[in-house]
C-alpha cells in the first residue's frame, strides 16, 4: 500500500474515533446515573403488602412470599436480567428498528446515533446499576448506624456517608466496564452509524486491504491506555482514606 | 434529680428468642449507669434499643419526659418521624468499633453532624471542636483521616463526635472492647475525666474494676433479664444473687 493512501485511511479513521469517543462519553453521561436510579430500584424494598404479615408469629410459606413481594425491585429485576441477558446487538437492532416495526413510525438517518446513544445508555445502565448495589451494599452497617444516631436521615446519609465510600470502592469494576465500552461502541457498526469500525470496514472493503482494520485495532487499544490511565489518576487521587 | 431516660417494661424477640424480658430502668441527670452480663445477655440489644437503632417489641421508653415509644399494653408505638429526630439530639452513642467516617478528616468527622444536624454556626462549632480535641489530646491530629490513627485514638475521636452534638445522655457500646489493655486504659481515663464533669452515662462494658469506679449504679443483665442491680462495690464484691457470683468470680480471684 502506498504512504499516501495509509495516511488517508488514518485520516479517515481519525473522523470515526471522533464518533466512538461519542459515543462512549455520552453512554457514561447517560447510563452512570440512570444506573445509580436502576440500583435504587434494585434495592427498593417497597413492599405493599407487608400487613398480610401476622405479628410475632410464623406464617406459611406462601402468605409470606405474598406479602413480602417488592414490585419495585422486581420490575428492576427484569430490567436487568433482560438486558443482561441478551445481546446488545440485538438491542441496538430492536431500539433502531423498533418503532417502524412495532408501530410504523418511519424512521430516519439521524435517529441512528439517538437509537446508538439510547441503546448503550440503557444496557450500560444495567450492569453500572450492579456494580453500584455490590458497592452499596459492601458499606458496613455502622456507617449507617453511625449516622442515623448522630441525626442524619437517610438523603443525607446516602450522599454525605455511603456514596462517597461507594464511588472509591466501585472504581475498579468501573473501569472494567468503561474498557468494554470503547470497545463495544463498534457494535454500532450492526445499524451503520459511521464510527470508527463501520468506516474501518468499508475502506477495508472498497480497496480490499486489511490494514484499515488494523489501525483501527490500533486506535481501539491506544483509546483503552487513556482510559486505564485516567481510571488509575482517579483511584489514586482517591487513596488518602481507606 | 431529672430523669433523663427512662425505660419502662421493655421486650424484644428475634424470632422465637426472646432478647430482653421486661426490662425496666431510669438515669437521672449526671448518674453513671454501666450494664454488665456475659455475651449475648441482651444488653447491647437494650442499648440498641434506647439509642432507636432497634425498636422495642413492647414497652415505653422516655427522654426528658418526651415519649420516643409508648405502650399501648400490647406493643410499643413510636412516635412520628419527627419527634424521633427530636429525641436522637439528646443523646449521643459510642459504638465498640468507632464507625467514624472514613473519607472525613478528624475535625470533619467532629464539625459536620452540630452543622448539618444541630444548624449551628461554623465559627461556634469549629472552636468547640478544636476544644474537644484539645481536651482528647489529639490537637496534632485534627486533619488526619481516621485510617491514620490507633484504635485508641480513633476511640477518642468518636467520643468526641458525640460530645459534639451536645448530647443530654451519652452511651457507651463495650467502648473498648477492640482496644488492646493500653488503649483501653486512655479511653477509660477520657470516660472517668467526663463523669468527674458529670456527664449522664450508661456504659455496656467487661471492665468490672472500671464499672465499679466510675459508675453510681451497676446492673448485671443475663438471659434477657435484670437479674441485680445496685451500689457498684456492693454488686461487684459481695453480690446476692447466684448467676451474679459465677459471673464475678473469675474477676473477684
Amino acid at each position: 500500500m502506498e504512504l499516501s493512501t495509509l495516511l488517508n485511511t488514518v485520516q479517515q479513521l481519525f473522523g470515526g474515533l471522533g464518533a466512538s469517543a461519542l459515543i462512549f462519553i455520552l453512554t457514561l453521561v447517560f447510563s452512570m446515573p440512570l444506573g445509580l436510579l436502576v440500583a435504587f430500584g434494585r434495592m427498593s424494598k417497597w413492599a405493599p403488602l407487608r400487613f398480610l404479615l401476622p405479628k410475632n408469629q410464623t406464617c406459611s410459606k406462601a402468605l409470606y412470599a405474598i406479602a413480602t413481594f417488592a414490585p419495585i425491585q422486581f420490575l428492576f429485576k427484569i430490567y436487568i436480567a433482560v438486558l443482561r441477558g441478551t445481546p446488545l446487538m440485538l438491542q441496538l437492532f430492536a431500539i433502531y428498528y423498533g418503532p417502524y416495526y412495532l408501530f410504523g413510525i418511519p424512521i430516519s438517518l439521524d435517529y441512528r446515533f439517538v437509537a446508538v446513544i439510547i441503546g448503550f445508555s440503557v444496557n450500560y445502565a444495567a450492569y453500572f446499576a450492579e456494580i453500584y448495589r455490590s458497592g452499596i451494599e459492601s458499606i458496613p452497617v455502622g456507617q449507617y448506624e453511625a449516622a442515623t444516631v448522630l441525626g442524619y436521615n437517610k438523603v443525607q446519609t446516602f450522599f454525605r456517608i455511603i456514596f462517597p465510600q461507594m464511588c472509591k470502592r466501585i472504581l475498579p469494576p468501573v473501569t472494567n466496564e468503561a474498557i468494554t465500552l470503547v470497545k463495544d461502541t463498534s457494535l454500532a457498526f450492526v445499524i451503520s452509524y459511521p464510527e470508527m469500525f463501520t468506516i474501518a470496514k468499508q475502506i477495508s472493503a472498497a480497496q480490499t486491504t486489511i490494514m484499515p482494520l488494523i489501525v483501527a485495532g490500533v486506535f481501539y487499544f491506544i483509546f483503552n491506555g487513556v482510559v486505564a490511565f485516567v481510571m488509575e489518576r482517579i483511584e489514586k487521587s482517591m487513596n488518602y482514606y481507606r | 434529680m431529672q430523669k433523663i431516660l427512662e425505660i419502662q417494661h421493655c421486650s424484644k424477640k428475634f424470632g422465637e428468642n426472646e432478647v430482653l424480658k421486661d426490662i425496666s430502668l431510669s438515669v437521672a441527670e449526671g448518674q453513671v449507669v454501666s450494664i454488665i452480663g456475659p455475651s449475648g445477655s441482651g444488653k447491647s440489644t437494650l442499648l440498641r434499643c434506647a439509642t432507636l437503632l432497634e425498636t422495642m417489641d413492647n414497652g415505653d421508653l422516655i427522654y426528658t419526659g418526651q415519649y420516643a415509644a409508648k405502650s399501648n399494653g400490647t406493643e410499643a408505638i413510636y412516635s412520628d418521624k419527627a419527634t424521633l429526630q427530636q429525641i436522637r439530639k439528646q443523646f449521643g452513642l459510642v459504638f465498640q468499633n468507632f464507625n467514624l467516617f472514613p473519607h472525613y478528616t478528624v475535625l470533619k468527622n467532629i464539625t459536620e453532624p452540630p452543622m448539618l444536624i444541630g444548624k449551628r454556626t461554623k465559627a461556634e462549632v469549629y472552636e468547640e471542636a478544636r476544644e474537644l480535641l484539645r481536651k482528647m489530646g489529639l490537637s496534632q491530629k485534627e486533619n488526619a483521616y481516621p485510617c491514620e490513627l490507633s484504635g485508641g485514638q480513633q476511640q477518642r475521636v468518636s467520643i468526641a463526635r458525640a460530645l459534639a452534638m451536645k448530647p443530654k445522655i451519652l452511651f457507651f457500646d463495650e467502648p473498648t472492647s477492640a482496644l488492646d489493655p493500653e488503649l483501653t486504659g486512655e479511653i477509660l481515663q477520657v470516660i472517668k475525666e467526663l463523669a468527674a464533669e458529670h456527664m449522664t452515662m450508661v456504659i455496656v462494658t467487661h471492665e468490672m474494676s472500671f464499672a465499679r469506679d466510675v459508675s453510681n449504679h451497676i446492673i448485671f443483665m443475663d438471659g434477657g433479664v435484670i437479674v441485680e442491680e445496685g451500689d457498684p462495690v456492693q454488686l461487684i464484691h459481695h453480690p446476692q444473687q447466684e448467676r451474679t457470683k459465677a459471673f464475678l468470680s473469675r474477676f473477684q480471684q
